[in-house]
């Protein structure tokens, strides 16, 4: 069809990622203001998740490239295949996720289209009169909303943070079809090679993906008070973020740093402990649902973006709140969530 | 070993104070500094270079007043420094931005590798580094934390990506974008500002690039800026204080327990 909206999902961990699913549903509403249908295109080697689920939610097609060359993410096999579909099937719109890879491929492909890119984006929708794409994304560490349209370019491209929209629910009387790619064996053979992954095995370092996150700053004073976050984050089975000052402090490594120069996240529940809330770092995290803040400083700023704070020393108030939590979870039978 | 270094000027963001009432940011008066994961690209150049001998050139491309990150990077110890510089480049997006810049480095003659840093803090799309490896067709990788290994053919990087660390190989010439925790960016000596002060900074124009005008500024830039917000970023947080602690936590655990977070 003219409008159709195409959808690159993610398959990690050969599961698929639930950022394809919001992304599917977002499209789908695009694609009913348009008329059109939507694609979701996925690259892996394994998945054990049913490809119809995709169908259930939202989907009208979905197109899979299975190959054993897709084990690791490559940055190249994933432009020249993405790029190949695109030329191919002319989509409106392409849309993915703002993940490490997404916001690795995505620019390429759309430099090799000669068409714009959006980065980030936590609003999309069809603008009435000219049916364009607009794309709104929070710039200058969230202090300013742009909406952005690209008029004349095709296909209209954006990457999407994830948690951003919600997944459908599943109608299984939803119909589609799965379509097996098989592209030019031409398009696997590449200059980058990735050699290995090794996983970090530590379960709360995806502070991305985690529906809590724990943070903290230079309020914990010393590394050996990070035990106090880390008994509260595995109470909440979090992920743990930190402030940049933490980071640089050597408290804890780079991949847990929230902000401008770390990692945007939006997680459903936010706590901060011991942060001031500098810009840098509120940047990283005010999309969150809600957010806890914990510091002594009456006056610091994470208040002004907090739904609920305290005011007080974190030594005082952290170990309560995981004794209170603990307790909450042994009464509720020991099940957590 | 010759090494293109991508620099952007942006202002201090960790200088900016929020206006209360207005709950938005204070532009005025900001500081330019060199966007702080360029420096650490720029360190990271710098280190091959001790080690393996060659040049670091440096490009930037903004209005007249970028030459001051030029200059703080000669003072740093690079080589070279052309800025790219000309009104009819105003306004460019990151499909615009990266057809100017690899044109440019096209005219820059013969390189092994490009280093930029990962995203700028102004703009943080992270893609102009990826769009112009991809106009320059040379392979690419992302949130570089780590360059393991540098042979005759290419180089070994570690990248962080959500669930931990990739090793790739590339071959030269090739780009990496690279993340803070790669290095500690140094700090310029007082001899390398003397000759800063004095070093020629080499100019490019539009007309140097041998692009057409609609593929230059915003006239050529594919997305276009439509409207613009100001959200106000205030909660109306409920603020306890200490000494409610129990009060707070009875109210915080029941919130909890309402979100299905416990």
């Amino acid at each position: 069809m003219d409008f159709d909206v195409l959808v690159v999902g993610e398959v990690r961990n050969s599961k698929i990622h639930s950022v394809t699913y919001e992304l599917t549903s977002k499209a789908r509403e695009l694609a009913d203001k348009l008329g059109s249908e939507v694609e979701v295109l996925l690259l892996y080697s394994r998945c054990e998740d049913e490809l119809e689920d995709l169908i259930y939610r939202g989907a009208d097609r979905v197109l899979f490239v299975k190959n054993e060359e897709l084990k690791f993410f490559n940055q190249e096999i994933w432009t020249n295949i993405v790029t190949d579909v695109a030329l191919k099937r002319q989509p409106y719109i392409m849309l993915t996720g703002a993940t490490s890879s997404g916001r690795t491929f995505f620019p390429a492909v759309a430099a090799k289209l000669n068409t714009g890119l959006t980065a980030d984006c936590t609003g999309l929708d069809i603008e009435e009169e000219t049916n364009l794409l607009l794309q709104t994304r929070p710039a200058i560490g969230g202090n300013v909303m742009a909406t952005i349209k690209t008029p004349n370019h095709r296909p209209q491209m954006a990457t999407v943070r994830p948690r951003t929209f919600r997944p459908l629910p599943k109608d299984e009387s939803r119909k589609g079809e799965i379509v097996e790619l098989k592209p030019d064996e031409s398009l696997f053979n590449v200059r980058v090679k990735t050699l290995r992954f090794e996983r970090d095995e530590s379960q709360n370092v995806n502070i991305q993906d985690a529906d809590v996150v724990v943070a903290f700053g230079k309020g914990i004073k010393k590394p050996e008070n990070v035990k106090y976050i880390s008994e509260l984050a595995e109470a909440l089975k979090a992920a743990i973020g930190a402030s940049r000052a933490a980071v640089d402090a050597k408290w804890i490594g780079y991949p847990h740093q929230v902000g401008l120069s770390g990692k945007v996240v939006s997680p459903k529940l936010y706590i901060a402990a011991g942060i001031s809330g500098a810009v840098q770092h509120i940047a990283g995290m005010q999309t969150s649902e809600y957010i806890v803040a914990i510091n002594k400083d009456p006056e610091a700023p994470i208040f002004r973006i907090a739904n609920f704070g305290i005011v007080g020393d974190l030594f005082e108030v952290i170990p309560e709140l995981t004794k209170r939590i603990k307790l909450e979870i042994e009464k509720s039978g020991g099940k957590n969530k | 070993m010759r090494i293109i270094v991508l620099l952007k000027q942006v202002p201090d963001t960790d200088e900016v104070k929020m206006d209360e009432k207005t709950g938005t940011m204070i532009r005025e008066g900001l500081q330019a500094i060199i966007n702080p994961l360029d420096l650490h690209a720029l360190e990271e150049a710098l280190r091959l270079k001790e080690k393996k001998g060659g040049e670091v050139v440096a490009i930037s491309m903004g209005p007249p007043q970028t030459e001051e990150a030029l200059r703080e990077a000669l003072a740093m110890g690079i080589d070279e420094a052309y800025l790219l510089s000309d009104r009819k480049l105003a306004g460019a997006d990151t499909w615009a931005t990266s057809k100017a810049l690899s044109k440019a480095i096209e005219k820059l003659g013969k390189f092994d590798l490009i280093l930029a840093g990962e995203k700028a803090t102004d703009g943080e799309t992270g893609q102009v580094g990826p769009e112009v490896s991809a106009m320059l067709d040379i392979p690419f990788s992302t949130y570089v934390n780590r360059v393991k290994e540098v042979t005759s053919e290419g180089l070994v990087v570690s990248r962080v990506v959500e669930e931990g660390y990739e090793d790739q190989f590339l071959p030269f010439p090739c780009l990496l974008t690279v993340v803070k925790d790669i290095n500690e960016p140094r700090m310029p000596t007082l001899r390398g500002k003397i000759k800063a002060r004095r070093a020629e900074l080499k100019l490019l124009k539009a007309d140097d690039l041998e692009l057409s005008e609609s593929e230059m500024g915003l006239k050529g830039s594919p997305t276009r800026v439509v409207k613009i917000n100001y959200p106000k970023i205030s909660r109306n947080a409920k603020i306890y204080s200490v000494k409610d602690l129990n009060k707070a936590l009875d109210d915080l655990v029941d919130i909890l327990k309402k979100m299905a977070v416990i």
